[in-house]
C-alpha cells in the first residue's frame, strides 16, 4: 500500500496515460480486436468448441510428460534434434553450441515470446552472431532498440510517422509514412538479410505430439522463409505449448487464429517436424527443437495455478483488459504484458518481484470473458494476492506489506464485531466534519486514502446509517414490513 | 417464493455512506407487500479483503456473514459484488471446513442481487415506479460478468414510467475502481473513470444509474471533482420513485 515513492509499474503507466499517440492506438485495437472477438465468440457455430479445448488443454497438461515424450519421439524419427531445456540459461546454451557447431553468423527470428522470455538475443551477439528480427513488428522494434508491448502487435505503441522516420533514419530510405511502401523497404531489406543467413530462430504456436510437428502461424510469410532458407532451423517452445492429437490441433488452431486476429486462418500455417528429406527441394539440414520449463514446471505442480499454462498466447485478453487499454505493454516490464503478462510473469519470474503485476487490475472479469480457452485470469490474479497477503514457502514469497496485513487484522476486529463496527463509523462520522467541502464531499485525505483524493472527491460517511435509519423508522411499524429488525450492534 | 420475508443485507457502503439507496430499496418492497427483515449485527461481507488477497479475513467475515443470516429465508442486497463474493467465493473460503463450505453453498443460493430478486425470483419487471427524465445505465463487472446480470436492470428500467434510458458506449467496461486498486493505482483508475465518464457524457442523460455503490461512488467522486452536472442514482433510488438528489 506504500504511495512513495511510484513504483516502475505506475510510473510507466502514467507515461503511457499521457500519451495521446499510445491511447489512440490502444483504443483503435481494442475497439477492433477486442470487440471482434467477443462478437466471434458469441456468434460461433460450434458453442462446444472454447469448452472442448480448455478441457483438451487441461487434460494435456495432466499428462505433460507422455505427451512431451511422444513428441520428441516422433520428431526424433523424422531427423529433428530435441532438447529439454530446464532453464533459460540451458537453452541458450544449446542454441549456442548449435550455432557455433554450423559456423553461423547470423541468425533470422521468427517472432518468439520465449525467446524473449529468455533473452537470447543479447548472448547471440555476444558470441558475435547478427540477430535479425523478420517479422515486420519485431523488426521496428529491433531498429528502434525499443521493447515490444503487445504480445500479437509488438509495436502498437509506434505509428506511422514515428515508423517512418525510423526507416529514414536506419534504412535510408526517402521519406515517407505511407504503410504499404514502408513495408516494402523493411521487406526488401529483410529478404537481403534471410538469404545469406546460416540459422533460422523460431519460437512454436503448437506442437502435435501425435504427429510429431510444431506449427507457426503468420501473416507475413517471413516464419517460411526463416524456417525453409536457412540450413539450420532451430524452434524454442514453453513446454505447455504441446497438444496431443491432430484433431486437437485442429480445434486449438482454429481458436489461435481467431482470438488473436479474428482469422479463420492465418494467412500462412507452416508444419515442421524434422529437416529436409533426401530429394526436397528446400528445408533445413538440421531441426533443432527446445523445449523449455524456466519455471513452468513449478506452476504444473500447483493445481492453483496450473490452468495458467493451458494459454495458447493469443493475446485476444490485451484487446479488451481496461487496464492494459489505458498503459499500454511497456509498464509491466515483461514480454508477457496484460491480463496474461500478469498472471504468467510473477509466477515464473518472482511474486515479490512483479507485486504490482498481481495487485495493478480491478478483477473486472473481462479477460476471463474474452478468452478462448475460458483461462480465469482474475481468480489467478485473487491467488496470486493471497501469496503475497502471507507470504508463501512454495514459491518462494515473502509477506509483500506487513502494514497492509495490520490493517486487515484490525479490519477483521472490526467486521465480527458488530458494536465496535459501529462505534468506528461513529467517530469517523464526527472526525471527518472538518474535511466536508461545500459541495457535501470530501476534497482532500492524508496517508493512503490520499490516493482516492488525488483526481476524485469521496462522498462522507451519512450522518444516519442505514442501521440508525432502519431502527427509527422501520423497524417498530406495521406490515408490509412485518418482521423484526433486531438490535443493531453485537 | 414471493411469500418469503426478505432480509436485507446492506452492503456497507450503502449502510454508511449511501443510506438513501438502502431505504429506497425499502420503499420498493414495501410496494411490492413484501414483508422485510434486517439482521442486526451485520457489516461487511469481507470482499475487500479476499480481493486484496486476505483470505483468513475475508473467512472470519464471511463466517460472521452467515451466522447473522442462517436463519434467514432469503437474503437481498443492493450489490452485485457483495453477492458475487457470498455466492461464489464464500464455498472458496471454506474448501478444508466441509461443514461451513456447505453452510455458505446454502446461504449462497438463497442470496440474491436486489434487481435479481425481482426479475428472476419474483418475475415482477414492473415496479410502479415513476421516474421522469433520461438516465443511462453502467454494468458493473461483478454483476454483470459475476452473475451474469445485465438484463434485468434494463426490463425494470423498461417499465419506469416517464423514463428514457439512453445506453452508453462500453457500458460494460470497467470503471476502474476495484477497491484497494482505486487508492493503490489512482493514476490508472483515473484514467479508466474518465472514458467511462465520457461514454456517460456522450449520451446526454441526466443521471447515471447502476447496482452497485462502489462504482457509483467511484464515477461520483470523479465527476464531482469534474465539476459534472450529471446525477449519479442506485437503481434502487429510481425503483422507488424518488427524485433522488444528488449528494
Amino acid at each position: 500500500m506504500s504511495r512513495t515513492p511510484p513504483s516502475a509499474y505506475r510510473t510507466a503507466a502514467a507515461v503511457g496515460i499521457a500519451s495521446p499517440r499510445l491511447q489512440k492506438s490502444l483504443r483503435g485495437i481494442q475497439d477492433r480486436f477486442g470487440k471482434g472477438a467477443m462478437a466471434l465468440w458469441a456468434g460461433l457455430e460450434d458453442k462446444e468448441l472454447r469448452h472442448r479445448v480448455k478441457a483438451a488443454r487441461l487434460r494435456t497438461l495432466e499428462h505433460l510428460d507422455i505427451v512431451l515424450a511422444e513428441l520428441a519421439e516422433n520428431i526424433r524419427a523424422r531427423g529433428g534434434r530435441v532438447h529439454f531445456a530446464a532453464s533459460g540459461q540451458d537453452a541458450i546454451r544449446y542454441i549456442l553450441e548449435v550455432a557455433t557447431r554450423n559456423k553461423v553468423k547470423r541468425v533470422v527470428k521468427g517472432k518468439s515470446m520465449t525467446s524473449m522470455e529468455i533473452d537470447i538475443d543479447p548472448a547471440l551477439a555476444g558470441a558475435g552472431i547478427e540477430v535479425v528480427e523478420t517479422d515486420l513488428g519485431e523488426y521496428i522494434i529491433q531498429l528502434a532498440g525499443d521493447r515490444p508491448s503487445h504480445i500479437i502487435a509488438p509495436c502498437i505503441h509506434l505509428d506511422r510517422h514515428q515508423i517512418g522516420a525510423l526507416f529514414t533514419e536506419k534504412l535510408g530510405i526517402d521519406s515517407t509514412d505511407d504503410p504499404p511502401t514502408l513495408t516494402m523497404a523493411a521487406r526488401r531489406a529483410l529478404r537481403e538479410k534471410m538469404l545469406d543467413a546460416e540459422m533460422g530462430l523460431t519460437g512454436c504456436n503448437l506442437a502435435c505430439a501425435e504427429t510429431g510437428q510444431i506449427s507457426l502461424v503468420s501473416n507475413e510469410g517471413n516464419i517460411r522463409m526463416a524456417t525453409t532458407m536457412p540450413p539450420v532451423h532451430v524452434a524454442l517452445m514453453g513446454m505447455e505449448r504441446v497438444v496431443a492429437t491432430m484433431d486437437e490441433h485442429r480445434q486449438t488452431l482454429q481458436l489461435l487464429t481467431r482470438g488473436a486476429a479474428l482469422q479463420k486462418l492465418s494467412t500462412y500455417v507452416s508444419f515442421l517436424g524434422g529437416p529436409a528429406g533426401t530429394g526436397d527441394p528446400d528445408g533445413p539440414r538440421e531441426f533443432h527443437l527446445v523445449i523449455l520449463d524456466n519455471g513452468r514446471s513449478r506452476i504444473l505442480a500447483d493445481p492453483e495455478f496450473r490452468e495458467v499454462l493451458a494459454c495458447i498466447r493469443c493475446g485476444a485478453c490485451l484487446n479488451i483488459c481496461p487496464v492494459y487499454g489505458k498503459i499500454g505493454g511497456h509498464a509491466y516490464h515483461s514480454p508477457y504484458c496484460g491480463p496474461i503478462g500478469a498472471v504468467v510473469t510473477p509466477l515464473l519470474d518472482g511474486i515479490n518481484k512483479h507485486a504490482d503485476l498481481c495487485k495493478g487490475e480491478t478483477l473486472c472479469g473481462a479477460c476471463k470473458a474474452i478468452c478462448p480457452v475460458e483461462i480465469d485470469l482474475p481468480r489467478m490474479l485473487a491467488g496470486l494476492r493471497h501469496k503475497l497477503a502471507y507470504g508463501s514457502d512454495r514459491w518462494n514469497t515473502r509477506q509483500h506489506s506487513p502494514a497492509e496485513a495490520c490493517v486487515f487484522s484490525l479490519w477483521r476486529l472490526l467486521v465480527t464485531h458488530g458494536f465496535l463496527y459501529r462505534s468506528l463509523i461513529r467517530i469517523g462520522w464526527l472526525l471527518q466534519r472538518p474535511f466536508v467541502k461545500k459541495n457535501k464531499m470530501i476534497g482532500t485525505m492524508a496517508g493512503i486514502a490520499g490516493g482516492w483524493t488525488a483526481d476524485r472527491d469521496l462522498p462522507p460517511l451519512a450522518g444516519q446509517t442505514f442501521a440508525t435509519l432502519w431502527k427509527k423508522n422501520y423497524a417498530t411499524r406495521r406490515p408490509p414490513a412485518a418482521v423484526t429488525g433486531n438490535e443493531e450492534g453485537a | 417464493m414471493s411469500g418469503n420475508t426478505v432480509s436485507l443485507f446492506i452492503q456497507c457502503l450503502v449502510d454508511t455512506m449511501f443510506p438513501e439507496a438502502g431505504t429506497a430499496m425499502v420503499t420498493v418492497f414495501d410496494r411490492l407487500g413484501i414483508p422485510l427483515a434486517y439482521p442486526g449485527g451485520q457489516t461487511c461481507c469481507g470482499q475487500p479483503a479476499y480481493n486484496s488477497g486476505y483470505r483468513r479475513e475475508a473467512a472470519a467475515a464471511a463466517r460472521h456473514f452467515i451466522e447473522i443470516f442462517e436463519d434467514a429465508e432469503t437474503i437481498v442486497c443492493p450489490s452485485g459484488t457483495c453477492v458475487h463474493m457470498v455466492r461464489h467465493h464464500y464455498p472458496e473460503l471454506f474448501a478444508d471446513d466441509p461443514t461451513m463450505a456447505e453452510r455458505a453453498r446454502a446461504i449462497g443460493a438463497r442470496t440474491f442481487e436486489f434487481t435479481e430478486y425481482l426479475v428472476d425470483v419474483l418475475g415482477i419487471t414492473d415496479v410502479r415506479a415513476e421516474f421522469p427524465g433520461t438516465v443511462t445505465y453502467h454494468d458493473s463487472c461483478h454483476l454483470s460478468r459475476g452473475l451474469g446480470i445485465s438484463r434485468q436492470p434494463r426490463l425494470l428500467l423498461g417499465e419506469v414510467r416517464g423514463l428514457e434510458l439512453l445506453e452508453m458506449a462500453d457500458s460494460d467496461t470497467c470503471c476502474g475502481f476495484g477497491g484497494t486498486f482505486s487508492v493503490n493505482y489512482p493514476e490508472i483508475s483515473t484514467a479508466m473513470v474518465d472514458d467511462k465518464i465520457a461514454n456517460i457524457l456522450a449520451t446526454g442523460a441526466e443521471a447515471v444509474v447502476g447496482c452497485d455503490i462502489s462504482c457509483l461512488m467511484n464515477i461520483l467522486g470523479r465527476l464531482s471533482r469534474r465539476g459534472e452536472k450529471v446525477r449519479v442514482l442506485h437503481i434502487a433510488q429510481v425503483l422507488a420513485g424518488a427524485k433522488g438528489e444528488r449528494r
